[in-house]
């Protein structure tokens, strides 16, 4: 990839040095932080705790909750795509699909699985699709947030078109907060690795509550949620 | 200059809005709203701990960053040009848009969608791209509305539309848009979503403001709710992103700190539906992101602050709690401000932006009441930052102290009950200070003029006229 450009840099940063009355820092040590309350939420909680609380955050946000377990997973997401009707569904090319054995479903529903070769075909199905599935790849049982490390297979499109998103979280992924999401990031850029080009964050459907203070489920991005928990340890 | 809205003396615009009672009600419903539901998400949270800590780990992160800004922007830069992004950094509003204006010719970029944009508002982007003939589409909700109301000018940092109710978006929407439907706000709401859906895919260029960039990592984080940011951000293969400079963490620990706080202070929710953080990492044959990505990061007016007593204004991460708990914005609403910051937020950012000349009365539209400082997620000394500026200004005019302080009384008698507020309002602060019906000292409201001489409390009745003889006093 080749390296961007920047513009106007020393000016614009000497003058901020000598605003701030010294000259330009060139190595700053991160403090250690004397408040730290981030990492006392949900501290010490078990896995079924954490599920729990995941839930019930999942629900407050709008989002339909389903829990089962690896071998049951198939016939789960089968009755969720019946509640919401059916239609076309899309699903991000993830090998998790495989793994959890769910070919045979996506075979089944004719789905269609985001394929970068076809180009633009995949938006236009998605933008007509009913349902877009995806795996999270970290759950934060504070607020209940699935994580997306979007790329060109795991489109951000599928989490976003559709009228519906359906999220299947392994219960092993759910963590206490955001904190040791960012923990991990941190850890994994010191390590000199490169980020997804999106991280997504997503905690149900899309709202606003831009008029009279009134939330208003649906707006730009899905209608509806569902957070399938499969039990995966 | 876009940050100004309208062109009466602030004084004139506080009249208009006293006499506005159906905007003074909507400010009033929608500043209760939005407090209760940030102190439910707040201090009475018990999952999240003790909101203090919160508090203090915020502003000392702020305080670290602020401090070593130069560090920062050079390593956000750095990462963010590494993985193939471009960046510019704009001494004026005016190099930030001819930057843009640029970028946008060389695509030939005719469609452009907005996102998550008050700085984009504050460097008049829109104007400037409109003319060179790009349609410039704002999508969050709220924008949304005022830009087809024929432009009209935001009135709170979070919930831009504020002083409008349903009814009147309804009859904007028929006269301006053709909609035919009810003031239900799902119905009002599944329009726009009609109306910007293939908007959102024919783009060329998404545009999207910064709530944080990461400096580790050359990622820029949006907080939102609606989907629209991630729109504008996944199809078109442009995407601009202008960031103030002060908007930056130095990683992603002290991102996770700054979105609880802002997820909960601005509309009392655990985290916003989306936290959408994006690097340029561009792959060519990527569908659905951008394959060009530019970052301007802007000065325009926010160095004034560093190094001085002020710089813990850029502290600030545009929540607006201190805008919902102010007693004077409640009464005066957002448009008398006339600068897209209000709130005790604005008075103090808006001097240090846009000069004395434009912005020097606006830290007179204040009770020195400190419930803003006390609301602040970050814990910037919002009231002690107003009484500096009122100082610098009395100085600056040559006026004398006394004169001023009949002008910020003015504001305050000029309605009974914003007058009440500002005075009696607060027993707490000032009811030990009123003695035998004058005011003899003390901080708070009346610091400024108690040390010039003693006041007279207002009595119980007839503050029109108290404030009309001393309104004539004000002009001579
Ligand atoms: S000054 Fe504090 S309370 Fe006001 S908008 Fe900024 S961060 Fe929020």
């Amino acid at each position: 990839m080749a390296v961007g450009t920047i513009h106007n840099k020393d000016a614009f940063i000497n003058k901020i040095s000598s605003k701030l009355g010294r000259d330009r820092n060139e190595s700053v040590i991160l403090p250690k932080w004397e408040h730290r309350p981030q990492f006392e939420v949900l501290k010490g909680a078990s896995s079924d705790e954490l599920a729990a609380a995941f839930k019930n955050n999942s629900l407050e946000k709008s989002t339909y909750v389903v829990e089962t377990d690896a071998k049951n997973l198939a016939s789960a997401l089968e009755k969720v795509i019946e509640k919401y009707g059916g239609g076309q569904l899309v699903a991000s090319n993830d090998q998790r699909f495989t793994e959890y054995g769910l070919d045979e479903l996506l075979k089944q529903t004719k789905a269609h699985v985001w394929n970068p070769v076809l180009g633009e075909e995949n938006i236009a199905v998605t933008k007509k699709a009913n349902i877009g599935m995806f795996f999270s790849d970290a759950a934060l049982a504070e607020s209940g947030t699935v994580v997306q490390f979007n790329d060109k297979d795991i489109a951000r499109s599928i989490s976003l078109l559709p009228m519906a998103y359906v999220s299947i979280i392994p219960k092993s992924t759910i963590v206490p907060r955001m904190t040791q999401v960012a923990q991990a990031i941190h850890k994994s850029v010191e390590e000199g690795n490169n980020l997804a080009t999106c991280i997504n964050f997503i905690s149900g459907p899309s709202n606003s509550a831009d008029i009279e203070m009134n939330i208003v489920i649906g707006v730009h991005g899905p209608v509806e949620a569902v957070h399938v928990i499969v039990n995966d340890m | 200059m876009a940050m100004k809205i309208g062109d009466k003396p602030f004084f004139d615009r506080v009249d208009d809005a006293l006499e506005d009672n159906f905007m003074r009600n909507a400010m009033a419903e929608a500043q209760d709203g939005l407090r209760g539901r940030k102190l439910k998400a707040t201090v009475e949270d018990e999952q999240i701990g003790d909101w203090e800590e919160w508090r203090s780990a915020g502003e000392e992160i702020r305080r670290h960053t602020l401090e070593n800004l130069d560090y920062y922007l050079n390593q956000l830069s750095e990462n963010f040009a590494r993985q193939g992004g471009h960046v510019y950094f704009a001494e004026t509003a005016e190099d930030a848009t001819r930057y843009i204006q640029d970028v946008a010719k060389k695509k030939n970029a005719k469609k452009i969608t907005k996102a998550k944009s008050m700085v984009t508002e504050e460097i008049g982007l829109n104007q400037a791209l409109e003319e060179i003939g790009c349609d410039v589409y704002e999508t969050d909700l709220a924008e949304y509305i005022l830009q087809i109301d024929d432009h009209d000018r935001p009135s709170h940092i979070v919930v831009p539309s504020l002083h409008k109710n349903k009814e009147k978006i309804r009859d904007t929407f028929r006269d301006k848009a053709n909609y035919t439907g009810t003031s239900e706000p799902c119905e009002l709401t599944a329009f726009a979503r009609s109306q910007l859906r293939e908007t959102f895919l024919e783009a060329d260029i998404g545009v999207t403001g910064c709530n944080f960039a990461v400096a580790e990592s050359g990622t820029i984080s949006l907080v939102t709710n609606e989907g629209n940011a991630n729109m504008v951000t996944t199809f078109p293969k442009t995407q601009i992103t202008v960031m103030g400079m002060e908007r930056l963490v130095p990683t992603w620990e002290e991102l996770d700190v700054m979105i609880n706080l802002l997820s909960r202070s601005a509309v009392g929710q655990k985290i916003t539906t989306y936290v959408t953080n994006l690097t340029p990492q561009l792959e060519e044959d990527s569908i659905d992101a951008p394959n060009e990505f530019h970052l301007v990061i802007l000065d325009a007016g926010r160095s004034n602050a560093l190094g001085t007593e002020f710089q813990s204004a850029l502290h600030c991460i545009r929540c607006a709690a201190c805008v919902n708990v102010c007693p004077v914005y409640r009464h005066i609403g957002g448009h008398a401000y006339g600068s897209i910051y209000q709130g005790p937020i604005g008075a103090v950012l808006s001097p240090i932006l846009g000069g004395y000349e434009e912005y020097g009365e606006l830290p007179y539209a204040s009770s020195l009441c400190a419930a803003c400082t006390e609301a602040c997620p970050v814990k910037i000394p919002l009231h002690e930052h107003l009484i500096k500026h009122r100082e610098n200004y009395v100085e600056k005019k040559g006026m004398t102290a006394e004169k001023m302080a009949m002008k910020t009384f003015g504001i305050g008698a000029s309605s009974p009950a914003l007058f009440k507020l500002a005075v009696k309002g607060m027993p707490a602060v000032l009811g030990p200070l009123v003695k035998d019906d004058s005011i003899s000292s003390g901080p708070g409201p009346m610091k400024l003029w108690t040390s010039v001489r003693e006041f007279p409390a207002p009595g119980k009745g007839n503050f029109r006229k108290w404030f009309d003889d001393h309104k004539k006093g004000r002009n001579q």
